[in-house]
C-alpha cells in the first residue's frame, strides 16, 4: 500500500532482511546474507530488497515490475510462506519473523532457481499451464454478435481468472513436492476457467484428459496449501474439486486412477452404513463400488500388497476380525434418516450449490429469511445458483 | 464441562485406541462426553467433492443433534479431518440464512433444525477439536497442574497435518488463537521437548492412497524421515487419518523411501494421558503397528525413578 502523494504516515525504521543467495553458474553453494534497510513500516518487502540492491549490493537478483500486486513477478517466500514481495508490508513481515525479528526471503519452491530470488517459471509453471489448453474452444456456430450466458456462470469463472500467474501456489504444492509431474494448482485452476465457461465446447474432452492423467485432478492431496498461498483468492483446490465433481457427476467419467471409484465407494458406504467402513473402502476404490469389488483383479493386487500391514494390525488388536469384515453401522432409525437425505438430494435434477464467491456472506445483523421463503425460492434461487449445472 | 462429543468413524474403526484413550482421559480433565452416536460420517471432504448440499445437510444433521444435548455448550471432535470437513460445511451454513433454511427444510423430516446461534450455547454454534478445547477451554496452566508424570527428556515431534491448520480464516487461526502452534504448547505444558521438523504441517498423503499410492507413501515417508533426522523419539497427531498413513502404512512407506524409519506415532489423547498418569497399555499403545518402544521405555524409566 504505497502512498504515492503526501507525507508518509510513519517515520522510517530499520528492518533487517536475510536473503537466500544462489548463482548456479558460480559453482558455489547457496548462502544467506543480511541487509539492513531504512523505510517506513508500511513499505513493502520488495521496496526493502530494492533499497538493499540500490544502496549496498547491486548483484541481488529479484524479478519485479508493477509493484502493485498485479503483474505477479515478485513471488517469493517470506519467513517460509509464499507470497508477493510487493504485497507484504515490512512491519507485517517482521511480526511473522522468527524471534530475532529478521525478515527471511527465499526463492519460491518446486521450481529451479535461476539466480537468488528468481526462479525458472518457464520450466515448471508455464509448461503446466500450456498443458491444459488454456484458451477457449468456442461452441459452433459462433453467434453473429455475442454468446448469451448466465451472469452467475461468468462471475463464477472470474475467480480463476483473478490468477496473476505469480506461482505462489505452485511453490508450496505438497503433491508436486513428491510428484513433480503433477499438473498442479495454478494450471488446474486455469483448466476450470474453461471447463466452467458455458461458451466452451470441449468440457468432456478436457475433463477426460485431466481425469485419466495419473498426474491430473486425482493427484491433488487436498492439503489447502494453494488456498492459503494465493494472494488473489483464486482457491485453486476448490477449482480442482469442481473439476472432479463435474468429471464424475456430469460427464460420468470413470478414470483409470480410481478417482471416480474412490468417490463412489466412499459416498455409497456412508449411505449404506452411516459411518465409514474402512475395510471396504480400499478394495472398492480399486475394484469397483460393490461388495464384490474386492474380488476384482485390480483390488486383489493391492490387497496383497497391503496384506502384511493388515495382518500386523489385526495381530496387535488394532482391528477386530469382526470389524474388518462387517464394519460399524448406525442404529436403523438414524440410518434410514441418512438414506432419506441422500435420496432427496441425489434425486434433484441439478446440484444445489452455495457459491460463497458469488453470494458473499450475510451481514452479521441480517434477519434470517424464514424457512418457508427460502424453500419456495427452489432450485433456481439466484442466491444459490448451481453455476456448474448452468455451465454445461 | 459437558460436551457433545463426535468421535468420528476411524477412531471407532481402524484406530480404536484413539476413542478408547479419549474416554479414559476425559474424566481426568473434567470433561463429560455425551457421544453423538446417532450422527453419520462427515464425508471427509469426499462427499462435499461429490455433492456439496449432501455434505452440508449430513453435517447440519450432526450439528442439530449436538444442539439437542442438554447442558452442553460446545461440540468436540477428536479428528482433524472431521474438523476440517465440518468447518467447511458450517461456513456455508452460517454464511447464508436462505441456504440454511433450505438445508433445514430437509432436516425437518426428522424434526431437526440447525441453528447458527442456539439457545443455551455460548454465543454461536461452536465445534472444537480436542486440541483447541484443551488449550482454550481447559487452559495450559490447568493442564500443567494435572501432570503426574512429566514428559521429561521425551522428544516429541508435532504432526499437525492439513485440515486443522488450513485455511486459517475458516479455522479461526489468528494472533490471539495460534491454533497452528497448540501442539507445541501442549507438548511443552506436559514437560516434553518439542522437536521441529520440515513436515510438521504438511500432508501425510492419506487422501491419495488409492489414487497415487507411491506419491502418498512418499509423503508419509519423507515427513517421518525428517522427524528421524531431527532426532524425535515419537510424533503426536490430532488426526486418525494421518495416523493411518504414518503408523499403519509406515512399513510400506519405509520401502518407498528406502530407509528404516521406526518412528512411533501417538494420538493426542494418548500423549496427554501418559503425562496425566495413565498406563501405556490402557491407552492402547500396544495396538500401534510401529511399537512405541521409546515412549514406553521412557514411562517405565520415569516411574522407576520416582518409586
Amino acid at each position: 500500500m504505497a502512498e504515492i502523494n503526501g507525507s508518509p504516515p510513519g517515520a522510517a525504521e530499520k528492518f533487517t532482511l536475510r536473503l537466500r543467495r544462489f548463482d548456479p553458474e558460480s559453482g558455489e553453494a547457496p548462502y544467506w546474507d543480511e541487509h539492513t534497510v531504512e523505510l517506513e513500516p508500511h513499505r513493502s518487502v520488495l521496496e526493502g530488497i530494492l533499497q538493499a540492491k540500490a544502496l549496498t549490493d547491486g548483484s541481488i537478483g529479484i524479478r519485479c515490475s508493477c509493484r502493485a500486486a498485479i503483474c505477479g513477478s515478485c513471488g517469493v517466500r517470506i519467513n517460509g510462506e509464499p507470497g508477493l514481495a510487493c504485497h507484504t508490508h515490512l512491519d507485517h513481515a517482521r511480526a511473522s519473523a522468527a524471534a530475532d525479528g529478521v525478515i527471511e526471503v527465499e526463492p519460491m519452491g518446486n521450481m529451479p532457481v535461476i539466480k537468488d530470488l528468481i526462479v525458472d517459471m518457464d520450466a515448471v509453471h508455464w509448461k503446466k499451464v500450456q498443458r491444459v489448453t488454456p484458451w477457449l474452444i468456442a461452441k459452433q456456430p459462433v453467434p453473429e454478435r455475442e454468446y448469451l450466458v448466465e451472469k452467475e456462470a461468468m462471475v463464477d469463472v472470474t475467480q480463476s481468472m483473478a490468477c496473476i500467474q505469480c506461482g505462489a501456489c505452485v511453490s508450496d504444492c505438497l503433491a508436486m513436492e513428491v510428484d513433480p509431474g503433477f499438473i498442479g494448482p495454478a494450471a488446474l485452476a486455469k483448466a476450470y476457467r474453461f471447463v466452467g465457461d458455458p461458451r466452451d465446447d470441449q468440457q468432456d474432452i478436457r475433463l477426460t484428459d485431466l481425469a485419466e492423467d495419473p498426474q491430473g485432478i486425482f493427484d491433488c492431496t487436498h492439503c489447502f496449501k494453494c488456498v492459503e498461498a494465493c494472494p488473489k483468492g483464486v482457491n485453486p483446490m476448490g477449482q480442482i474439486m469442481r473439476l472432479r465433481r463435474i468429471a464424475i457427476g456430469d460427464q460420468k467419467i470413470v478414470d483409470k486412477n480410481n478417482g471416480e471409484r474412490h468417490e463412489a465407494a466412499f459416498t455409497t458406504l456412508v449411505k449404506d452404513f452411516g459411518l465409514l467402513n474402512e475395510a471396504e473402502l480400499l478394495p472398492r476404490s480399486y475394484g469397483g463400488n460393490s461388495w464384490f469389488g474386492k474380488f476384482h483383479p485390480a483390488a486383489g493386487k493391492v490387497l496383497l500388497s497391503l496384506l502384511g500391514v493388515t495382518v500386523k494390525a489385526v495381530m496387535r488388536g488394532k482391528m477386530s476380525p469382526k470389524l474388518a469384515i462387517f464394519g460399524h453401522k448406525l442404529p436403523k432409525q438414524d440410518l434410514d434418516a441418512v438414506k432419506k437425505i441422500y435420496e432427496k438430494i441425489e434425486s434433484r435434477e441439478e446440484r444445489y450449490e452455495l457459491n460463497l464467491y458469488i453470494t458473499g456472506y450475510d451481514e452479521p445483523d441480517e434477519t434470517p429469511v424464514p424457512v418457508a421463503a427460502a424453500a419456495s425460492s427452489g432450485e433456481e434461487s439466484p442466491a444459490a445458483p448451481d453455476t456448474e449445472g448452468s455451465a454445461n | 464441562m459437558k460436551v457433545a462429543y463426535w468421535p468420528g468413524c476411524v477412531s471407532r474403526g481402524f484406530t480404536p485406541e484413539l476413542h478408547g484413550s479419549m474416554a479414559l482421559l476425559a474424566p481426568l480433565l473434567d470433561i463429560e462426553l455425551v457421544e453423538l452416536d446417532r450422527a453419520c460420517c462427515t464425508g471427509a471432504g469426499v462427499i462435499a467433492e461429490h455433492n456439496q448440499e449432501l455434505a452440508d445437510t449430513l453435517n447440519a444433521r450432526t450439528f442439530a443433534l449436538a444442539q439437542q444435548v442438554e447442558g452442553a455448550e460446545l461440540m468436540m471432535n477428536i479428528c482433524s479431518t472431521c474438523q476440517g470437513a465440518q468447518s467447511e460445511c458450517q461456513e456455508r451454513l452460517d454464511a447464508n440464512a436462505e441456504y440454511r433454511g433450505h438445508v433445514n427444510e430437509t432436516l425437518a423430516a426428522e424434526g431437526l433444525t440447525y441453528e447458527k446461534d442456539p439457545a443455551g450455547w455460548a454465543g454461536s454454534f461452536t465445534n472444537k477439536n480436542f486440541l483447541w478445547l484443551l488449550v482454550e477451554e481447559i487452559g495450559l496452566g490447568a493442564l500443567r497442574a494435572k501432570v503426574k508424570r512429566p514428559l521429561t527428556n521425551l522428544k516429541v515431534g508435532p504432526f499437525y497435518g492439513c485440515y486443522i491448520v488450513r485455511p486459517r480464516d475458516r479455522l479461526g487461526i489468528d494472533a490471539e488463537h495460534p491454533r497452528d502452534h497448540y501442539l507445541h504448547q501442549v507438548i511443552d505444558a506436559l514437560g516434553g521437548t518439542v522437536i521441529e521438523y520440515a513436515g510438521m504441517r504438511k500432508c501425510c498423503g492419506f487422501p491419495i492412497i488409492t489414487m497415487n499410492k507411491d506419491a502418498s507413501l512418499k509423503q508419509a515417508g519423507r515427513h517421518l524421515g525428517d522427524a528421524v533426522d531431527a532426532d524425535a523419539d515419537c510424533l503426536v497427531t490430532p488426526c486418525p487419518l494421518c495416523h493411518l498413513n504414518l503408523d499403519m502404512q509406515q512399513p510400506l512407506a519405509e520401502k518407498v523411501v528406502g530407509r528404516d524409519l521406526d518412528m512411533p506415532v501417538l494420538h493426542l489423547p494418548q500423549l496427554v494421558g501418559l503425562a496425566l498418569g495413565l498406563e501405556p497399555k490402557e491407552l492402547g499403545l500396544s495396538r500401534h503397528v510401529v511399537k512405541p518402544t521409546s515412549v514406553i521405555d521412557w514411562t517405565t524409566t520415569v516411574v522407576g525413578a520416582a518409586a
